[in-house]
């Protein structure tokens, strides 16, 4: 008998008790906080910025010269770009302004591209599904033109986020989004920069993955910026 | 790097390497003051009380739930995951686990794996079996890191090295890894460790993680971790292992919900963890990266046991958070090793006795006061004091007794006169009038009682009657006006 019937024949042989499907929806109604949209917002900012990540609000139309001042200032050595519209927009932005970095695309399978990926890219540029207030986190799920590693092994992870898509907690996120009907080859929760505290509890970031996580926090037109920062002030 | 070989106390000497434990005053500071930082974080994470309570029944529920229908939602999660091309093994022992995942770098001509974070493959001793079939296993969690370079055993199961010091770890860096300074500044340490792990990434032909949730219904693995090392085992090389325990299924992708927001704030007070992977397949055609090749290892080592009696089958409910270990006053006094087991602490007392026997482990179900912290931590509820007794009469029962439950190992601390004191014990208060000569002669002779009182009066003063039984003094009160 191989191993799988050996074992399945055992839980099998095991007295048998009901257990109820709980109610999961009901939970998180009841738990679920009740908050306007601007102070969804709010929230989902400071969790983010309470896990060292930098928020940067901008607009549908201003968001690649935002982009292309804060490389500038950084003075980036290499920025890896995806083949989507946004990374096309952000490539045309920075090389219309003439910045110094230089624009590098995913275009090859990571066997051929993997020295490369974790030895000569300073940051890459990747949008976010979808994002989570509760716990400050973006949703990412990589696809063909945004591979996995892109938010993974270049020390700096720079997310481009519209905040439209921004849940109260995980369980609406995943729900309202059918998650269930069709999961991706992988799908990415990331709350802030790579951490760890295995050394006497010691918090450091950066331990394998990006050490910085700057979210481009694309705003509608009828919030204003000064409006979320007013409670920062 | 250089190869160890790891010796770690075995189970069966529990009570020498407990004693050793408290005799290392520098172990009890570093883990008293870990395990009252951990307990504080996860108060204050949990700041409604009322929602604590609820989210803590619904985890139960779900985990019950899954335990109820767990065959069929293991051959449900195996029908998916083969659907999203990911292939399923099964695994009776830990030998077939080790063969299985051997034979999958083997094919490959695999030398080198990097891990992520996974206990059940610290249970199987993974690490050495591949080491003696010439393939290098190299943890990759910090932690996990640390105490494989220095030749030791994880303490904790979140917190694999909180019983080493930043000294420590600062002499270890700089003695086993080339050019490396000694420094005993965090961050630079945690960098030394990065950029040596990063070469292996891109060297290792295969990863392996554990799996902290397994969704029957979507075939999707989930991975829980701050580090970023589990994605990267997952993401670069182009062979990802998984292995977990059979009881890790749940049915639903709605289910992880809950569970990870308890399994975060209870082991560490975190609202969340930098990543939670869902991994639902290998590369699919187009994409530039991600394993081509996914596998998952279904391991019963001793779990179906468990399974096989109702209350028993509790253990199983377990998530992994450690929050039972971080408030236990046996566990935050002796640490991990002493155990000498895998899983340490209140949850490893209950779990081990399945996976190793309980002649192996007949000490840890009385490695416990009975406080019953940690039921009360508990996310999923597991009723860890009662099974800690129950465990210790399966250790007491005569082999040969009949019962219809047989536990490998049972009886493994009969003795004759235990058994005789508790058949007297039993006597004397089933009849009322041996009860009351059993009291009068208590009393009335207690400065007979010896001033030696075996294990008791090793720490505590002797225990003498008093001069008037409860009875008695009832009957007094009664008595008067």
């Amino acid at each position: 008998m191989s191993a799988r019937e050996q074992i399945l024949g055992k839980l099998r042989a095991a007295p048998t008790q009901s257990a109820p499907r709980p109610d999961l929806s009901a939970h998180y109604q009841r738990f679920s906080p009740v908050r306007n949209e601007i102070d969804t917002l709010r929230h989902w900012a400071r969790m983010m910025r309470a896990a060292k990540t930098e928020i940067i609000w901008v607009s549908e139309n201003n968001w690649s010269q935002c982009l292309v001042s804060w490389v500038a200032a950084r003075r980036l050595g290499t920025l890896l770009l995806s083949d989507t519209t946004h990374g096309a927009s952000a490539r045309a932005a920075l090389q219309e302004q003439g910045v110094a970095t230089r624009l590098i695309r995913f275009n090859l399978p990571i066997e051929a591209c993997k020295q490369e990926l974790f030895t000569q890219v300073d940051a890459s540029l990747t949008s976010v599904r979808c994002a989570i207030a509760a716990t400050g986190t973006l949703v990412l799920w990589p696809d063909s033109a945004e591979p996995r590693s892109m938010s993974l092994i270049a020390p700096l992870h720079l997310a481009l986020f519209d905040t439209r898509t921004l849940y109260p907690d995980f369980y609406s996120a995943m729900s309202r989004e059918h998650w269930s009907e069709r999961m991706p080859s992988n799908a990415l929760l990331i709350s802030g920069p790579s951490k760890t505290a295995d050394i006497q509890l010691t918090l450091a970031y950066g331990a394998h993955g990006p050490r910085e996580l700057v979210v481009f926090a694309q705003l509608p037109p009828h919030i204003d910026a000064n409006t979320l920062e007013e409670i920062r002030a | 790097m250089k190869t160890h070989t790891v010796d770690f106390p075995a189970s069966r000497h529990f009570k020498d390497n407990a004693r050793q434990a408290l005799a290392d005053g520098e172990l009890r500071a570093s883990l008293r003051g870990a395990m009252d930082f951990l307990s504080a974080k996860r108060l204050s994470a949990f700041p409604d009380d009322t929602e604590l309570a609820e989210l803590r029944t619904l985890g139960e529920s779900i985990r019950q739930r899954a335990l109820s229908r767990l065959p069929e939602l293991l051959e449900q999660l195996e029908a998916k995951l083969s659907a999203n091309g990911i292939t399923v093994h099964w695994a009776e022992t830990a030998q077939q686990a080790n063969e299985i995942i051997h034979d999958l770098v083997a094919a490959r001509a695999g030398r080198l794996m990097v891990k992520g974070k996974s206990m059940v493959s610290e249970e199987i001793e993974l690490n050495h079996y591949l080491e003696a079939h010439g393939i290098q296993a190299l943890e990759s969690d910090m932690g996990e890191y640390i105490v494989q370079m220095a030749g030791e055993k994880p303490t904790h199961i979140i917190m694999p090295a909180i019983h080493k010091t930043k000294q420590a770890i600062a002499q270890l860096f700089h003695d086993k890894l080339p050019d490396t300074p000694y420094t005993e500044d965090v961050d630079q340490l945690i960098s030394i460790g990065r950029n040596a792990l990063r070469e292996q990434y891109l060297k290792a032909d295969v990863g392996l993680s554990g799996v902290n949730f397994a969704v029957a219904e979507t075939g999707t693995l989930c991975l829980v971790e701050n580090e970023g090392n589990g994605r990267m085992c997952t993401t670069v090389p182009d062979l990802h292992i998984a292995i977990t325990g059979i009881e890790k299924v749940v049915e639903k992708l709605e289910d992880v919900v809950p569970l990870y927001s308890l399994l975060t704030r209870s082991a560490i007070g975190q609202p969340i963890t930098t990543y939670f992977n869902l991994i639902s397949g290998p590369r699919r055609p187009g994409e530039k990266d991600g394993p081509r090749s996914v596998h998952l290892v279904l391991l019963d080592n001793g779990r179906s046991q468990a399974y096989a009696d109702l209350q028993m089958r509790k253990t199983l409910q377990c998530i992994r958070c450690g929050a039972c270990m971080n408030h236990c006053p046996v566990y935050s006094r002796i640490g991990g090793h002493a155990y000498g087991t895998t899983y340490p602490g209140p949850i490893g007392a209950i779990i081990s006795p399945h996976l190793l026997g309980l002649d192996d482990t007949r000490d840890l179900p009385h490695a416990s006061s009975l406080c019953g912290a940690c039921g009360e931590v508990c996310p999923v509820r597991i009723p860890i004091p009662e099974m800690l007794m129950r465990l210790r009469t399966e250790g007491q029962r005569a082999r040969a007794d009949g019962a219809a439950v047989t536990l490998r190992g049972q009886g493994a601390t009969h003795s004759t006169g235990e058994s005789l004191v508790w058949r007297l014990w039993s006597g004397l208060n089933a009849s009322p009038s041996v009860y009351r000569m059993f009291g009068w002669s208590a009393t009335h002779l207690r400065k007979l009682t010896p001033q030696h009182q075996s294990g008791w009066t090793q720490n505590h003063v002797p225990m003498t009657p008093a001069a008037k039984s409860l009875h008695q003094l009832l009957r007094e009160r009664e008595v008067k006006p």
